[in-house]
C-alpha cells in the first residue's frame, strides 16, 4: 500500500472483544473527559452564588441568544450523524457536504461564544475571569468546552481534507465514527452546561 | 502536510541509540521507562539523604529552610510520579503483552509517546534544580501557599505544568493498556484466567483515567490563578482553599492505589511461582483488587480530618477508610494461603515479596490507626504519618518493584542476577529500611512535626532522628549493592534460559530475552497457569524443586525461527516530536508569562506538537511492510 495512513496495524486482524482498538480507545477517552468536565462543573457549582461582587449570572446572560447557539450546536450533531451515515454507505461526496455543514455549525457556535465573551467583558460593569468567582468559573468551564469544540472542528476539517486523498470508507468509516463520538460527547456536555450554568443561573 | 509526511519516510534502523528514540516496541519502551525511573529514584534518594543529614542533629543549618522545603516537595514528587509510577509502567510495558500472549500493545506509537512525555514532565519538574526555582509547597501544594504572594518564583509553575504533562503521559498509557488488556488477549484467556498482575494493572489503569482528570482540573485552576489572576483559590474574592484540598485528594487517594495495586499484582505472581502452587483463592484476590480500586474513591477526605468537615463527613470517611482495610486484609490472607503447604524457595524475588507482605502489614496497621479521626487529629502532620507512608510506599511498593526486578530480570536480559548479592541486597535493605523508618513512628507519636527543617534540642527526638539518618545511609548503601549486582549480572550473569523459575504464566514460555515479535505463534490458553499446565499436564505429579529443562518441549508453542507472516509496527519519529513540542510549549508558558510577553515559545511548541500529530496520523508504512 502506498501513502495511506497507517493506523496501528500490528493487530488489525482480530480483537478479543470484536470491538476495534481505536473505537474502544475513544470511548475510554470520553470516560476520562467526563471526569474532566465533571470536576469543572463541580467547581462551578461549589462557587455558585459565592461571588462577592457582581456582575452575577442574571446580569449578563441572554438566554434567547444562547438558546440559538445551543440549537445550532445540537443540530450539528444531526449533521454529524448524516455525515457518518453517508461515509458508511460509501457516498464520499455527500459525506463532504455533511461534514462541512457540521464544522460550519460548530464554527457558528464558537462565533456565538466569542461574541458572548466579548459582550460580557465589555459590559457595564465588565465580567472577566478576574472579576469574581462567577467570572472565574464561567470562563474556565465554557472556555474549556469551547476548546473542545475547536479541536473537534479541526478534526472534522482534517477528515474533510483527508477525504480528497485517502479512503475514509475503510473499516466501515471508523475514522469518521470516532470523530462523531467525540462530537456528540462535546454536544452532550454543552446540554449540561447550558442547563446548569445558563438556565439555573437565571432562575428566580 | 501530505508532502511533508511523504518526504519523511519511517525510520528503519533497529540498532544504535537512534533506534531507541524511534522505537515502538513495548519491551524497549519498558526498559526505557525502567532505566529512567530508576535514575529519578536515585535523585529522589539523594534528596532524602540531604534531608536526613540536616535532621541528624538538632538545630543544624546545613540546608536553608527554603531549600529544605524544596527537598521534601521534590522528594515526594520524584518518588511518586517519577519513581514508583514509571517503574510500574516499566513492568506494564514489558510484561503485560507477554502475559496475555500479544505481540505488542494496542497502540505502539502512543506507547512511545507516553514514555517521551513522561521524560519531558520529569525533566520539567526537576528543572528547578538547575534554575534555582523548585516547588516548595509540598507535593500536595495546598492553597493558598501556592498563590503568587507566597510562592512568587517559577517553582510552582513547573509543578503545575510538570504534573499536567505527566498526567497526559499517564492517561495516554492507561488508555493504551486498558485497550491492550481487554482487547488483545490470546485466544482462551478469559478475564478470569488473566494473571493477577494483568488484573491489578487493569484496575490501576481505570483509576488513572478517572483520577488524573480531576488533578488536571485542579492544576488548571491553580495555573490560571497564577498565570491569569483568576480567583479560584483567592480568599479575598471568596475563593475557598478547601476546594483545592478536595480536588487534590479526590485524585490523591486513588493515586495511592495506583501506586500499590501494581505492587500487589507483582506479589501475586511471585508468590505462586516460588511456592509452586496456584494462587490461593484467585477470584477472591481479583475481586478484592476491584473493591480496593472502587473504594479508593470513597476515602479521600481522611487526608483532611483536621480541616473541620463536620461530624457526618468525618464519620463517613472514618468508616469507609476502615472498610477498605478489609479487602486488603483478604489479599494478605490469600497470599499466606498461597504459601501454605507450598514448596517454597527463598529466592531474592521471594524474599522481597515476603518483605512486602510484612512491611505492608505494618504500614497498613498504622493506616487503620489514621482512619480513626480523633487519633488522626493527634497524628496529623507528625512523623508518624511519614513512617506510615514509607512503610506502604517503600516497604510496600518499592519492595514489590524490587521483587519484580529480580523476578523478570532474567526474562528481560537472558541472564540471572546474582542470588548471593541479591540476598545481601534484600537483608541490607530490609534492616536499613526498618532502622530508617521505624523510629519515625516513635518520634512522630512523641509529637515531632513533619516538614520542618530542624528541631530543638531537648525534645527527646535526637536518638530517633540519628537512627533514621544512619538507616538512610545504610539504605543508600544497599541500593549500591543492588546496582553492583545489576551491572555485574548484565555482563556476566548466568544464562537464564526460557524459564529459570519454573514459571506459570506465558512470558516464561518464550526465549529470554524475548524475540522482537514475542510469540512466533499466538498461544492458546486453557487455564489460569497456561505455561505450568503445559509443562505438567494433569495426572502427572508436580516435581518439587526448580526445573530448567522444559523449554524444549512446549506443546502449544513451537518456536518458529522465521519472522515471516508476523507484521510488526514500524518505528516512528512522531511520538518523540509530539512530546518535544509539549516540552517546549510548557517552558514557553513558564518563562514568557513570567515576563508578561507574548508566549512565542509556547506557540512554537504547540506547532511542533501539531506537526507531530499530523505526521503521526498521516505517516506512511515503511517500504517492507506488506
Amino acid at each position: 500500500m502506498q501513502s495511506a495512513p497507517v493506523l496501528e496495524k500490528a493487530h488489525e486482524a482480530e480483537t478479543t472483544t470484536g470491538i476495534d482498538h481505536r473505537k474502544m480507545l475513544i470511548w475510554l477517552f470520553l470516560a476520562s473527559d467526563c471526569m474532566f468536565f465533571g470536576s469543572l462543573i463541580a467547581t462551578y457549582l461549589i462557587y455558585y452564588g459565592e461571588s462577592l461582587v457582581g456582575p452575577y449570572p442574571e446580569d449578563v446572560f441572554d438566554i434567547p441568544v444562547t438558546s440559538v447557539s445551543t440549537f445550532v450546536l445540537l443540530m450539528s450533531s444531526f449533521m454529524m450523524v448524516m455525515a457518518y451515515n453517508a461515509i458508511s454507505r460509501g457516498m464520499v461526496k455527500s459525506f463532504r457536504i455533511w461534514i462541512l455543514a457540521t464544522a460550519l455549525m460548530g464554527t457558528t457556535f464558537l462565533a456565538f461564544q466569542v461574541f458572548e465573551f466579548y459582550e460580557f467583558s465589555h459590559g457595564e460593569p465588565p465580567l472577566t475571569p478576574r472579576t469574581n468567582l462567577f467570572g472565574t468559573t464561567f470562563f474556565t468551564l465554557t472556555g474549556f468546552h469551547g476548546a473542545h469544540v475547536t479541536i473537534g472542528i479541526i478534526w472534522l476539517l482534517s477528515l474533510l481534507g483527508y477525504s480528497f486523498r485517502g479512503d475514509l470508507r475503510r473499516d466501515k468509516g471508523l475514522n469518521v465514527d470516532m470523530a462523531a463520538l467525540y462530537w456528540h460527547f462535546v454536544d452532550v456536555v454543552w446540554i449540561v452546561i447550558f442547563t446548569v450554568v445558563y438556565l439555573i443561573g437565571v432562575a428566580p | 502536510m501530505a508532502t511533508l509526511a511523504g518526504a519523511l519516510s519511517r525510520p528503519t534502523s533497529y540498532s544504535g541509540w537512534w533506534s531507541w528514540v524511534t522505537t515502538v516496541d513495548h519491551k524497549r519502551i519498558g526498559i526505557l521507562y525502567g532505566v529512567t525511573a530508576f535514575i529519578f529514584f536515585l535523585i529522589g534518594g539523594v534528596e532524602a539523604l540531604i534531608m536526613r543529614v540536616q535532621l541528624f542533629w538538632p538545630d543544624q543549618s546545613i540546608v536553608a529552610p527554603q531549600v529544605f522545603n524544596q527537598l521534601f516537595t521534590m522528594h515526594a514528587l520524584t518518588m511518586i510520579f517519577l519513581g514508583v509510577m514509571p517503574l510500574g509502567a516499566a513492568f506494564f510495558n514489558y510484561v503485560i503483552p507477554l502475559m496475555i500472549g500479544a505481540r505488542d500493545v494496542a497502540f505502539p506509537r502512543l506507547n512511545a509517546f507516553s514514555y517521551w512525555v513522561f521524560l519531558a514532565g520529569g525533566l520539567m519538574l526537576n528543572w528547578g534544580w538547575l534554575s534555582g526555582e523548585s516547588p516548595a509547597a509540598g507535593w500536595f501544594a495546598y492553597a493558598n501557599l501556592t498563590d503568587t504572594t507566597y510562592s512568587p518564583d517559577g517553582g510552582l509553575d513547573f509543578y503545575v505544568l510538570g504534573l499536567a504533562v505527566l498526567g497526559v503521559s499517564s492517561t495516554a498509557a492507561a488508555l493504551n493498556f486498558i485497550v491492550t488488556i481487554i482487547n488483545m488477549r490470546a485466544p482462551g484467556m478469559t478475564l478470569m484466567r488473566m494473571p493477577l498482575f494483568v488484573w491489578m494493572t487493569l484496575v490501576t489503569m481505570f483509576l488513572v483515567i478517572t483520577a488524573f482528570p480531576v488533578i488536571t482540573v485542579g492544576l488548571i485552576e491553580l495555573g490560571f490563578d497564577r498565570f491569569f489572576g483568576t480567583n479560584f483559590f483567592d480568599t479575598t474574592a471568596g475563593g475557598d482553599p478547601l476546594l483545592w484540598q478536595h480536588l487534590f485528594w479526590v485524585f490523591g487517594h486513588p493515586e495511592v492505589y495506583i501506586l500499590i495495586l501494581p505492587a500487589m499484582g507483582i506479589i501475586s505472581e511471585v508468590l505462586p511461582t516460588f511456592s509452586r502452587k496456584p494462587l490461593f483463592g484467585y477470584p477472591v484476590v481479583v475481586f478484592s483488587g476491584l473493591i480496593i480500586g472502587f473504594m479508593g474513591w470513597m476515602v479521600w477526605s481522611h487526608h483532611m480530618f483536621t480541616v473541620g468537615m463536620g461530624a457526618v463527613a468525618t464519620t463517613v470517611f472514618t468508616l469507609t477508610t476502615m472498610a477498605i482495610a478489609v479487602p486488603t486484609g483478604v489479599k494478605i490472607f490469600n497470599w499466606l494461603g498461597t504459601m501454605w503447604g507450598g514448596a517454597i524457595s527463598f529466592s531474592t524475588a521471594m524474599l522481597f515479596a515476603l518483605g512486602f507482605i510484612s512491611m505492608f502489614i505494618v504500614g497498613g496497621l498504622s493506616g487503620v490507626m489514621h482512619s480513626i479521626a480523633p487519633s488522626d487529629a493527634q497524628q496529623q502532620d507528625t512523623y508518624f504519618v511519614v513512617a506510615h507512608i514509607h512503610y506502604v510506599l517503600f516497604g510496600g511498593s518499592f519492595f514489590a518493584l524490587f521483587s519484580g526486578i529480580y523476578y523478570w530480570f532474567p526474562k528481560m536480559t537472558g541472564r540471572l542476577m546474582s542470588e548471593k548479592l541479591g540476598k545481601l541486597h534484600f537483608w541490607a535493605t530490609f534492616a536499613a529500611f526498618n532502622l530508617t523508618f521505624f523510629p519515625m513512628h516513635i518520634v512522630g507519636l512523641d509529637g515531632m512535626p513533619r516538614r520542618v527543617y530542624t528541631f530543638s534540642e531537648g525534645m527527646g527526638w535526637e536518638i530517633g532522628n540519628m537512627l533514621s539518618t544512619i538507616g538512610a545511609f545504610l539504605l543508600a548503601a544497599s541500593i549500591l549493592v543492588f546496582l553492583h549486582n545489576l551491572f555485574r549480572s548484565l555482563r556476566k550473569g548466568e544464562r537464564a534460559g526460557n524459564d529459570p523459575w519454573d514459571g506459570r504464566t506465558l512470558e516464561w514460555s518464550i526465549p529470554s530475552p524475548p524475540p522482537i515479535y514475542n510469540f512466533a505463534e499466538i498461544p492458546r490458553v486453557h487455564g489460569r497457569d497456561p505455561h505450568w499446565d503445559a509443562k505438567y499436564p494433569e495426572g502427572k505429579p508436580v516435581p518439587a524443586g526448580g526445573s530448567n529443562g522444559h523449554e524444549a518441549e512446549e506443546p502449544y508453542h513451537p518456536i518458529a525461527a522465521s519472522r515471516r507472516g508476523i507484521h510488526l509496527p514500524d518505528l516512528s519519529y512522531y511520538p518523540v516530536i509530539a512530546a518535544l513540542g509539549l516540552f517546549v510549549a510548557c517552558f514557553g508558558f513558564v518563562y514568557d508569562f513570567g515576563f508578561r510577553h507574548v508566549p512565542y515559545l509556547a506557540v512554537i511548541g504547540l506547532i511542533i506538537t501539531l506537526i507531530g500529530a499530523y505526521g503521526w496520523a498521516l505517516e506512511p508504512a515503511s517500504e517492507d511492510s506488506h
